[in-house]
């Protein structure tokens, strides 16, 4: 073989390498298209959405013909009437005696009937607890009479059932002091519940539970949920010894009225939960027809069941005859530039459509602008990571759940009418908790992540899942792009056919500046303890008595700095350490910026894992920015129209992604400019932090780092 | 004949003990009885009792049944039961209304599914094997998979805590079996009369299937022979407890008091069906009205003074043969009574219809077991959880039946048994024992505990435990920690994803006896209802059977699951290979061969390979990598081109 030794040839790397290498080298041009793809990819969502489906065959709903009858609906007329006329009276005794009268009447139907007991204890931020299952032994500390409730708990034992499953009805209700619509909500349940007290057919537990919803409704089922799973063996007795008097007054009343019957205060339980329902009459008047409002989202983003919500609205839809509805965005529902992208994808489908009869993808504009909205809601009330009602509590204990608000069009006074809204409300709930009973095994077949465009349509975890990859993707290129200007690293690409011969001072200058990431890393590093510390910061602030939402947040805001100067001084700023190193080209704050984006990166994939939504929101706000940010004085001393561009660029993207401002700008988007205070921003985080949302994390420890990490870059001294 | 007098007297004994045995029980013997019961909640118990006896006969070899079914005597006599129960069950049992302090809740309260326990006489080592056959002998008479008992991993063998036996009884329970007709018509088959004729032409399929609770029990004893050759007696004890309620038209709850009247009925209204005499073949036929304590005394409280004059509170539309008033022993509270009618005088053309029709509304309760026992489970998530059991003090008006021993040292035993699944990995060491609300130190309190942690996929773990608590104890409460096991795939059962049971635990309560008394007036021989309830036997309740949901496979995706797995190995296997196969500074050489070939141009190349190819692989390896073209190829770019036209073409025209 003849050797050519003037010239070595360049080994050529493998192609999945080069591939990179290739992607690596172009990653301005892929970063914008991957970025203005995943941009592009969430807007066609409403596009791509699927028509729901009952995916398990079990569940078999409306296969039965409804049972309710006229005297179901007597009855709980009647348990209504009763109810309603002790609201004349004092408070306490009215609730005293509404209790008992539906005691009796649950007894009555043969259910066993017991109270639960518990103490209201406002959401407290226990740093340390973040993570960690409610503790149920805190609960019994800090006892105080003023803030008890007593929640009514019926259960129907199945007749021939073997009692290791339960479907939970969940109606909660001020005792003493309820509204026509909540008398309403009870009736329909006690339709269902005397029906049911009778059925042959049932193969789960019933239980129905009557919320004392007077410290919210959410309270009293989180309570019931915690006693039922973690229950306490020590703190019944300090419960029980300290019991406050009008809970005694409650039993004497209760001997007395139906002597023989004993109504246990102990718990009572039935099994495994296969699925809750929470029921709701809303107070307020539809225009067209009666509607039912589904609510679904739990704590972190989780979902029911699709197939709960399938069974729910097949049967109101379809045996019913409601009008079921998802909570949207109102103002994005006439909103211009939606309008336009709508008729844009219209006439995308057409001419699509056009072309091949098969191809339907086209929806139209009001469809897109619905199912836009649709979606919007759901992606926030998804990364915001608070649940929507007492569902929620179910959902932690792994149990799927759903709330209905049947809102009537015209608040049923006249008697045929408020009949007919019973029978229609209880023919639902009968029909899904018949579904329910159906299921052999638990909800698993259908999907659990997912978001919903209309309350037939949804979006699975494939397709929605593609925005954020998109919009992920460009991250690691362009850091990796980064650290090899910065390191002068020859990937391959730059044809330079002269190799380097190396001396033994460049290699020292070469591993010198391999090393230099150390120092961005602990830069960064130490941004992110900051915001670790300025999370931690409100569960002080909380301790300050007295202190507005407003002067709280500025108190936060204040601290924040502080310790954000403290720590500079401490560790010394990293632009005075900048001029001290030679001025190199790009160096030291590419390579800031290089660790910055992997660290937007990590974090911005393992929130995708705890709370996709809270992710694809964060990412539509971090990545265009930490793909712009560069220093602001290089584009000042360049003076080009383009370098101009970008410091405006950097400028708006700079302040939007910062959170309060995001927050105040999304608020006076939706809300106009009229409705901003301060103090809603501090409102907004203490709800975050009070419900055990990852999105609060998420914000203190990924996105605000990020953003100050972001600012640092735009503020360089190169 | 010089017969010594030992002898002969040996010889008078034995002529005379069969000569008696043969003036007693000589023939095999069939007797049906029915206890009807009103429960405080507004429904009816009905207990079917038939019981079949075989007598001890020492015919060498066969034996010919008349009644007794041969099924059954063949089975006992091969695997040589001792004691056998098995028992199908549907719903559950209401300790709280229906009783739990009578021989009725404590013999014939049967967790849900199936459940059998047997005990041998054979040699320890045998008992395992004698079980399999047995469970597989009765999984074919009764139409039920209790061979699924089979596997060690689903039955265990107490020592003490549920039945003294040693070492020869085996447990088991299927708490999913469904149970219904076919289970049944096997068991009536096994009844001289079938279900043709006498109480059991009562069982209407539709009314038993719809009750409330269910429970067919077979119940065999063998009194065991010592002598070879000798076919042992047997007593075969069949039960059907239903609970049923009366279909009389609900009243309106309009007012309270009428509503506490409770139902009128009779076998026909509840049952569909009358009875037409009695099983011609049976030796007694007899329905019984029970009143049980509670009732009594609330029905003599509604009368007031006027004596024993019961039965104006009601109205009985046949009268009584007999009325039997229980021996009151040492409860308290009234005696229960029992009335007595006899089939024999009915026919085809005047059935027995027993009717009962309520004039007063009275409200009673059952007597309890001293400790109410509730088991549920704790925790959510699929990695841990907690089983607890809960004991709760009945007696809230301090009508305790174990009050009369009331002193300070007076202490309360249970018995708690329970077997728990392999896939439950409990800790034992983990128990925790709640008195009163207070945590208290195990030592104290547990009198004895025998504990078999379980052995994957070999044996279930099972824990007996004799609880010592003071008498005055309101609650208690058991609690132990176990972690969630993972399942191999093909241990799932066909509906995983409804979660995997644990079986019922056995309470029992050694020092309450349950028992009734009844005067045996006349001389011929008792009904064998009565002399069971005669028998004193421990309060024993079952707990709730549980449900616990273990993580499971998609099973809908073994294709996923088929292409990730072949994905990482051709992925892993494809790298590993590149590496072992490529030597150091093999690629550069490669690379300058082919500059060089490059230089002399492609026609050269092309022939220097085919060369090496020819010459056997001299210098072949890898030509792979050095053959991928640039990556913008116009070649490749056409290629493309030309086949994205293609299909938009085919798209377009077939599409």
């Amino acid at each position: 073989m003849p050797k050519t030794e003037t010239e070595t040839p360049k080994m050529k790397p493998r192609p999945i390498v080069r591939l990179g290498i290739f992607l690596i080298s172009h990653s301005l041009l892929v970063s914008v298209v991957c970025c203005t793809a995943g941009v592009l990819a969430l807007l066609l969502l409403p596009l791509l959405a699927k028509s729901t489906y009952i995916s398990e065959n079990a569940l078999m709903p409306g296969s039965a013909s409804s049972m309710i009858s006229n005297r179901d609906i007597s009855e709980a007329n009647r348990l209504a009437s009763d109810l309603s006329g002790l609201n004349f009276e004092p408070q306490d005794a009215a609730a005293l005696e509404s209790r008992g009268i539906l005691t009796k009447y649950m007894s009555d139907l043969g259910a066993e009937v017991s109270y639960h007991k518990f103490h209201h204890k406002p959401n407290q931020f226990h740093p340390l607890h973040f993570f960690s299952s409610p503790d149920s032994t805190s609960s019994v500390k800090n006892f105080s009479c003023s803030a008890h409730g007593v929640n009514t708990v019926g259960i129907i034992r199945a007749p021939r059932g073997d009692g290791k499953e339960a479907i939970v009805l969940v109606t909660p209700y001020k005792f003493g002091k309820s509204g026509a619509a909540e008398t309403l909500s009870l009736s329909i349940a006690y339709t269902v519940f005397s029906l049911l007290s009778r059925v042959t057919w049932l193969a789960k537990d019933i239980i129905w539970f009557v919320a004392d919803s007077q410290y919210g409704e959410y309270a009293p089922v989180e309570a019931w949920l915690r006693d039922y799973h973690t229950p306490v063996f020590t703190g019944l007795g300090t419960l029980n010894a300290d019991t406050c008097v009008k809970i005694d007054d409650l039993y004497v009343f209760e001997q007395k009225s139906i002597a023989q019957r004993k109504i246990s205060d102990g718990f009572r339980r039935a099994g495994t939960m296969a699925a809750a329902l929470i029921l709701k009459v809303a107070d307020r008047n539809e225009l067209l027809e009666d509607t039912l409002n589904i609510y679904a989202e739990a704590s972190n983003g989780q979902m029911p069941n699709l197939d709960l919500i399938n069974i729910v609205n097949y049967l109101a839809v379809h045996r019913q005859g409601l009008r079921v509805k998802v909570e949207k965005v109102l103002t994005l529902l006439d909103s211009r530039w939606l309008e336009i992208l709508g008729e844009m994808f219209e006439l995308l489908g057409k001419v699509a459509r056009s072309l091949n009869p098969g191809w339907k993808f086209g929806i139209s504009t009001a469809d897109y602008i619905e199912g836009s909205a649709t979606l919007a809601s759901s992606l926030y009330y998804q990364a915001l990571g608070i649940p929507t009602g007492p569902h929620g509590a179910f959902r932690d204990f792994q149990v799927d759940a759903i709330t209905l608000e049947i809102s009537p069009k015209v608040f049923p006074h006249n008697k045929a009418r408020h009949n007919e809204f019973l029978l229609r409300g209880g023919r639902l709930v009968e029909g899904v908790i018949r579904s329910i009973n159906n299921l052999l095994e638990k909800f698993h077949q259908s999907f659990f992540l997912y978001m919903l465009t209309s309350p037939s349509k949804f979006v699975s975890v494939g397709v929605y899942m593609i925005a954020f990859a998109l919009l992920v993707a460009p991250l690691p290129l362009v850091a990796a792009s980064l650290y090899a200007d910065a390191n002068q690293l020859d990937l391959g690409v730059k044809n330079t056919k002269s190799t380097p011969t190396a001396t033994a001072s460049d290699e020292l200058d070469i591993t010198f500046r391999s090393w230099k990431w150390l120092s961005a890393a602990k830069e960064v590093f130490l941004i992110h303890v900051w915001g670790a510390a300025v999370s931690l910061l409100p569960y002080f602030i909380c301790q300050i008595p007295n202190c507005s939402p407003t002067s709280s947040s500025v108190i936060w805001v204040f601290l924040s700095m502080l310790s954000l100067l403290i720590l500079y001084l401490i560790v010394g700023s990293p632009s005075t350490h900048v001029s001290i190193s030679q001025p190199e080209e790009k160096g030291e704050w590419a390579i800031l910026k290089s660790a910055t984006i992997s660290a937007v990166f990590i974090g911005l994939l393992v929130m995708s894992v705890v709370n996709f939504a809270a992710a694809e929101i964060g990412a539509l706000l971090l990545v265009p920015m930490c793909l712009m940010a560069q220093p602001l004085k290089l584009d000042m001393k360049a003076g080009k129209l383009r370098s101009f561009l970008r410091i405006i660029c950097n400028v708006v993207l700079g302040f939007v992604a910062f959170p309060p401002a995001a927050f105040f700008v999304v608020k006076t988007i939706f809300e106009g400019f009229d409705s901003i205070n301060m103090g809603d921003f501090w409102n907004w985080m203490e709800s975050l932090w009070a419900w055990n949302s990852a999105t609060y994390i998420y914000i203190g420890m990924v996105h605000l780092p990020c953003w100050v990490l972001c600012l640092h870059i735009l503020l360089h001294s190169c | 004949m010089e017969l010594p007098p030992r002898w002969a007297f040996l010889l008078f004994l034995l002529l005379s003990s069969t000569k008696a045995s043969g003036s007693a029980v000589d023939k095999e013997e069939f007797q049906e009885e029915l206890l009807l019961k009103p429960l405080p909640d507004r429904k009816v118990l009905a207990h079917f009792h038939f019981e079949t006896r075989a007598p001890p006969c020492n015919s060498n070899g066969r034996r010919h049944h008349h009644l007794f079914p041969k099924a059954i005597s063949q089975m006992v006599e091969k695997f040589r039961v001792k004691e056998m129960e098995l028992s199908f069950t549907q719903g559950r049992w209401n300790y709280e209304r229906w009783g739990g302090f009578d021989t009725m809740s404590s013999n014939n309260a049967k967790p849900p599914g199936v459940e059998l326990w047997a005990v041998f006489d054979v040699p320890k080592e045998q008992v395992d094997a004698s079980w399999k056959n047995l469970t597989h002998t009765l999984s074919g008479l009764f139409c039920a998979s209790i061979n699924f008992l089979e596997s060690s991993t689903m039955y265990s063998a107490p020592e003490w805590s549920f039945r003294q036996a040693s070492g020869s009884l085996r447990y088991g329970m299927l708490p999913r079996e469904a149970v219904c007709t076919e289970n049944l018509t096997p068991w009536l088959k096994l009844l001289p009369c079938r279900d043709n004729a006498g109480l059991s032409a009562l069982m209407d399929r539709p009314s038993i299937y719809t009750s409330f609770y269910h429970s067919q029990r077979l119940h065999l004893t063998s009194n065991a022979s010592d002598l070879e050759g000798l076919n042992p007696g047997i007593v075969l004890e069949q039960t059907l407890t239903v609970v049923l309620h009366p279909s009389s038209q609900r009243t309106s709850l309009t007012h309270i008091s009428e509503s506490y009247l409770q139902p009128s009925w009779s076998l026909s209204s509840i049952f569909g069906r009358k009875v037409n005499g009695r099983c011609a073949l049976a030796k007694s036929s007899k329905v019984y009205l029970q009143l049980e304590r509670g009732l009594v005394s609330e029905l003599e409280k509604n009368i007031g003074s006027e004596g024993y004059d019961v039965e104006a509170n009601f109205e009985l539309s046949v009268n009584p043969d007999r009325v039997l008033k229980e021996e009151n022993s040492r409860h308290g509270i009234g005696s229960s009574l029992l009335y007595e009618f006899s089939v024999d005088k009915y026919s085809n053309s005047k059935p027995f219809d027993l009717g009962l029709t309520w004039k007063f509304p009275v409200i009673w309760s059952c007597q309890q077991a001293p400790l109410h026992a509730i088991r549920f489970l704790m925790g959510s998530g699929n990695e841990r959880g907690a089983i607890a059991i809960l004991l709760k003090s009945t007696d809230l008006n301090d009508s305790s039946p174990g009050a009369d021993s009331a002193s300070d040292g007076c202490e309360l035993h249970v018995n708690i048994f329970q077997i728990v699944p392999w896939y439950i990995r409990v800790y034992y060491h983990s128990l925790q024992l709640f008195v009163d609300d207070q945590l208290k130190a195990v030592g104290a309190f547990v009198e004895k505990i025998h504990v078999m942690p379980s052995k994957d996929k070999i044996s279930p773990g099972m824990m007996e435990m004799v609880l010592k608590l003071p008498c005055g104890v309101k609650s208690a409460a058991l609690t132990l920690d176990f972690d969630k096991g993972f399942l191999h795939i093909d241990e799932y059962p066909p509906d995983a994803n409804q979660g995997f049971d644990i079986p019922s635990a056995a309470i029992s309560f050694p020092n309450f006896h349950a028992s009734m008394h009844f005067p045996s007036n006349d001389s011929e021989r008792e009904s064998p209802m009565l002399s069971k309830f005669q028998e004193s036997s421990p309060v024993l309740s079952y707990t709730e059977v549980l449900l616990v949901p273990l993580t499971t496979p998609d099973f809908s995706m073994p294709y996923n699951v088929i292409t990730i797995t072949c994905t990482v190995f051709a992925l892993y296997f494809g790298s590993l290979l590149n590496v072992l196969r490529q030597r150091v500074g093999e690629k550069e050489r490669l690379l300058k061969s082919k500059a060089a070939a490059v230089k002399t141009g492609r026609p050269s190349e092309l022939l220097s390979r085919l060369l090496a190819k020819l010459r056997g692989r001299s210098q072949e390896p890898s030509q792979s990598p050095s053959e991928s073209s640039p990556l913008i190829n116009s070649k490749l770019v056409l290629k493309v081109l030309l086949m994205a036209a293609l299909a938009v073409a085919w798209q377009y025209y077939f599409g």
